[in-house]
């Protein structure tokens, strides 16, 4: 009597295991809009033959410069190889796979969507929940407060349309910007930009890490930081002062004076309040220093605006987007493609609703093992499906709201892509 | 000559310069009108009678000009240093001069300029490293000129351009009054912002001033006060030359006409590619009177040598043997810093001491000696060697101890060799790390100007001369290393004398 392996909720599917990926690979990556995000549009064009395509494979062999001509040349290839994951790259003059044949220097990257990285490792400093690898739900508050005043400042600053956030699988997150213009930028305007949105500079061994009014370190605000200030403050106290706490031991306040100007008469009574109080919260302390620095107000007015500025400053060291900028510079830059499966946690690279990143809890992304494990359980008469249309196999998982709002997505760039192709057919004609 | 033949206009279409040399030297009574201003955009091919010298001198001014200002700005010299530095050197390899200017031959300065300009750009198109750094150099020297520029003539050359920047109208103005006072310097006053006008422009096509925060942006477009105009006419210079250059270098294949350009516009990409400007030593009157002797030359070599001869004498010292190249390199070198023939003979003598037989010596070594001393066969009277030449050519292989320790040494070995060598230079100094970021970005010459200028107790920048001159020749070094003992010397007798006066 065959034993119903499909109810037991144990079947060890981990990623390592080559034949689990290869499941995943036959039955649940959605190729169909993944070549079309990446290609928009339906005939294969540059955008996708001259791109290149980097696999890691079990016992991490990495095999850089693949390219395809078609998407099911692809799929063959990823079934083949069975990778444990892979990345993309940009579209380069050629074809990457013919660069043995190919001139000293013809092999040259042109094109490449916007893209950027923030990984969770950049605010260990500040975190108080986790450390290392761990992320918890309440340390992606960072992430979230960074998603949203980057997607903004991307969209209403910069005037990019089709950003597509993802999930990278353990303790970050992704932007893709497929926008012409995104594609079309060189690496020095990507350097520009990254320098633009980039807040956070300076080493351990710094304190202060947030430079950004001119040398005097007395100008205003640049408009855009600004705008992402005024997002940043409720962020600020929801996570910084209350969930996190990260004022409330010394070591925290302590760094918090350490990035303030340091006037003795306003730093040293603070100083001896905290020590005397040790278990005061952090938004006891943060109520403590506005304390202080409205009495100079009417005093010290120079005074005043140094601290008032350097309160925002700290605003921004806490919860502006820490964003690793070296991946986002370089057009040839590789970055791990949306739904693949991070090797340790087994979790899909899932998109991510900005609007609703803060609703996003990393531990109910869809593993690939829960995944298989519910692709078991569909009944056997559904598999072989009569003269209905045959749903697809993620369609019948839980990974189907991603898929779905990653065809969104695809289908807005489709769009808009044939928009400039009509504009440029009717440019054409007018010659 | 860039000469008018019915192909022209395929060729300024293509931007392609049509080249054929002329015989002669044509005298000048170009009509002015082709050069109307000082600044140009090089938008023409010129059609202009050249004659070959011509070709390749006023390439070689330009590309000196290109290389000296692309050494600067590997320097990170304080922006005032570098624009007077630049001006120095300007005035003597390239001058061009406003329309006012008295005096001077406007219509020969300007034809010198934009004929090293396109023959520069036919050297340089070639690959992509090359075009690179060409517009680079070039973006810099249009910049320094625009900035000293004729400020009437300026604003007619840019209106010549015919830029289509759209201009921010007051409604817009005033709806983001706030954002754009914000984005002007600190403290700028109320009439200033009043008379400020703004151009709105793609964001991308002001990279600088966006990375920069200068600019205020709103859905994709920067906006631009006229007072940061120079970001968009270079930018606008930038992106026209560096699609100009790849045109060229699609349509250079067709330049086959006059096989006599190729080895000139080959010997110029080369130059550049060792980050040099094509130079030849001539040792300056001065130095070359100082005769150097067998027995001096241990003395002269610890104050003096730069790094690549420093090492083959010790070498040389160490193994008693150097192997062909090497000698070759150190023994020109020797012969620059004046070391007479006589004096040279008895010096290799000496070093080669017991491992080798007078008999073998005289036979083989002498003659080899005598001959680059220009006194044995063709009696051609070799110059010594330059950094592009030690850089460039005979890499060096496994035994062998020539070439330039920046390039040819590994990362390892060359702290090492530096650190035994130099005492002003030590592991975890800031600048060791100058030096070896410069090499780690293929800068030799500026790696070895700040070893210069650390073993010499200069400042950062200062270089080989006034205007912050790079290495660019070991014979330079040592000149201008005696140059400066010389100078303290003088200082110091005349102190003594000072003091004996009371
Ligand atoms: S840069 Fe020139 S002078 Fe300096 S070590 Fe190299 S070859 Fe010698
Ligand atoms: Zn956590």
């Amino acid at each position: 009597m065959p034993i119903p392996i499909r109810d037991d909720p144990m079947v060890d599917h981990d990623p390592a295991n080559p034949q689990v990926m290869s499941a995943f690979y036959r039955r649940l990556f959605p190729y169909r809009p993944f070549f079309l995000w990446l290609n928009q549009d339906h005939v294969p064009a540059k955008l996708y033959t001259h791109r290149e395509f980097a696999f890691t494979l079990q016992g991490d062999v990495y095999i850089r410069y693949n390219s395809f001509h078609t998407s099911d040349d692809f799929k063959k290839e990823v079934l083949r190889l069975n990778p444990s994951r892979f990345e993309i790259g940009p579209q380069y003059s050629a074809r990457p796979r013919d660069r043995k044949t190919l001139a000293a220097g013809a092999l040259q990257p042109q094109r490449r969507e916007l893209v950027f990285d923030i990984d969770m490792t950049d605010y260990d400093e500040i975190r108080t929940c986790c450390s290392d690898k761990k992320i918890c739900k309440r340390c992606w508050g960072f992430i979230a407060a960074a998603v949203k005043v980057l997607d903004h400042a991307l969209r209403e600053t910069f005037g990019f349309k089709h950003l597509l956030w993802v999930y990278s699988g353990r303790r970050g997150i992704h932007c893709w910007i497929s926008d012409q213009h995104a594609l079309d930028l060189n690496d020095d305007q990507r350097k520009a930009l990254v320098t633009f949105l980039e807040v956070i500079k300076g080493s351990k061994e710094q304190s202060k890490k947030v430079n950004v009014r001119g040398a005097k370190d007395d100008a205003d605000l640049h408009p855009a930081l600004k705008d992402g200030l005024d997002q940043l403050k409720v962020d600020f106290v929801k996570l910084i002062l209350r969930d996190q706490d990260c004022f409330r031991s010394e070591r925290g306040w302590e760094a918090l004076l350490a990035i303030l100007p340091a006037d003795r008469d306003v730093i040293g009574p603070l100083r001896s309040k905290w020590q005397s109080s040790p278990t005061a919260s952090s938004e006891e302390r943060w109520a403590d220093l506005v304390d202080a620095v409205k009495v100079l107000r009417k005093g010290n007015t120079t005074l005043f605006r140094k601290y008032e500025r350097a309160m925002e400053d700290v605003i921004l060291q806490y919860t502006y987007p820490r964003i690793d900028a070296e991946v986002s510079k370089h057009r040839n830059h590789l970055l791990k493609a949306p739904f693949c499966v991070h090797p340790g946690t087994g979790r899909v690279c899932v998109p991510v609703d900005p609007s609703l990143v803060d609703e996003f809890d990393p531990d109910t992304v869809p593993t690939v093992g829960e995944l298989l494990n519910e692709l078991d359980r569909i009944p056997p008469e559904h598999v072989e499906g009569g003269t209905k249309r045959r749903a697809e196999d993620y369609e019948q998982t839980s990974l189907k709201p991603y898929v779905e709002m990653f065809e969104e997505h695809v289908a807005a760039i489709l769009k808009d892509g044939r928009g400039v192709k009509r504009a440029l057919k009717e440019e054409s004609m007018d010659f | 000559m860039f000469k008018p033949t019915t192909r022209h206009n395929i060729a300024s279409s293509s931007h392609l310069p049509e080249v054929k040399l002329s015989k002669r030297h044509s005298t000048s009574g170009q009509p002015s009108s082709r050069w109307p201003y000082r600044l140009n955009f090089y938008e023409r091919p010129p059609t202009l009678d050249i004659t070959l010298e011509e070709f390749e001198t006023f390439a070689i001014a330009r590309l000196q000009v290109l290389s000296h200002i692309e050494s600067l700005s590997h320097r990170s010299l304080p922006y005032a240093q570098l624009s007077t530095a630049i001006a120095t050197y300007l005035k003597q390899h390239l001058p061009l001069s406003s329309n006012t200017a008295r005096n001077v031959d406007l219509d020969a300065e300007r034809r010198k300029d934009e004929i090293g300009h396109w023959v520069l750009r036919l050297a340089f198109c070639r690959s992509p490293d090359l075009r690179a750094r060409f517009l680079r150099s070039e973006i810099s020297l249009f910049r320094h000129r625009f900035e000293t520029d004729d400020v009437a003539e300026r604003a007619q050359f840019l209106r010549s351009l015919e830029f289509d920047w759209q201009l921010v109208d007051e409604t817009e103005k005033s709806q983001y009054a706030h954002e754009l006072r914000t984005c002007m310097p600190w403290g700028t006053k109320d009439e200033q912002f009043k008379a400020e006008s703004w151009f709105k422009v793609p964001w991308y096509t002001v990279p600088d001033l966006v990375g920069a925060r200068r600019v205020f942006i709103k859905a994709g477009m920067a906006y631009v006060p006229q007072s940061l105009q120079i970001s968009l006419v270079l930018q606008a210079f930038g992106s026209r030359l560096e699609k100009a250059l790849e045109l060229t270098a699609k349509n250079l294949p067709r330049l086959d006409e006059d096989e006599r350009l190729f080895p000139v516009i080959d010997h110029l990409a080369a130059s550049f590619l060792s980050g040099l400007g094509a130079s030849d030593y001539r040792p300056d009157g001065e130095t070359s009177g100082a005769v150097v002797t067998a027995d001096m030359v241990d003395d002269v070599a610890r104050k003096h040598f730069p790094p690549c001869m420093r090492n083959l004498y010790e070498r040389l010292k160490r193994d008693r043997h150097l192997k062909h190249f090497g000698r070759l390199q150190l023994g020109l070198f020797l012969k620059g810093i004046g070391l007479p023939l006589d004096e040279a003979i008895i010096f290799w003598r000496k070093m080669y001491g017991a491992t080798m037989s007078d008999d073998k010596f005289n036979k083989e070594y002498k003659y080899n000696i005598r001959h680059s001393y220009g006194q044995e066969g063709k009696r051609a009277n070799y110059p010594p060697k330059s950094c592009q030449q030690i850089l460039t050519t005979n890499q060096p292989g496994t035994q062998d101890s020539h070439g330039c320790p920046f390039r040819h040494f590994s990362p390892e070995n060359l702290q090492n060799f530096l650190i035994s060598t130099y005492p002003q230079i030590d592991r975890s100094s800031p600048e060791m790390r100058d030096i070896m970021d410069s090499v780690k970005t293929a800068h030799y010459h500026v790696a070895c100007t700040r070893v210069f200028e650390v073993t010499h107790g200069l400042k950062k920048g200062e270089g080989l001369s006034k205007d912050g001159e790079s290495v660019v020749h070991p014979n330079k070094y040592a000149d201008r290393s005696r140059e400066l003992e010389r100078e303290k010397l003088e200082a110091v007798k005349a102190k003594d004398e000072d003091v004996s006066m009371d």
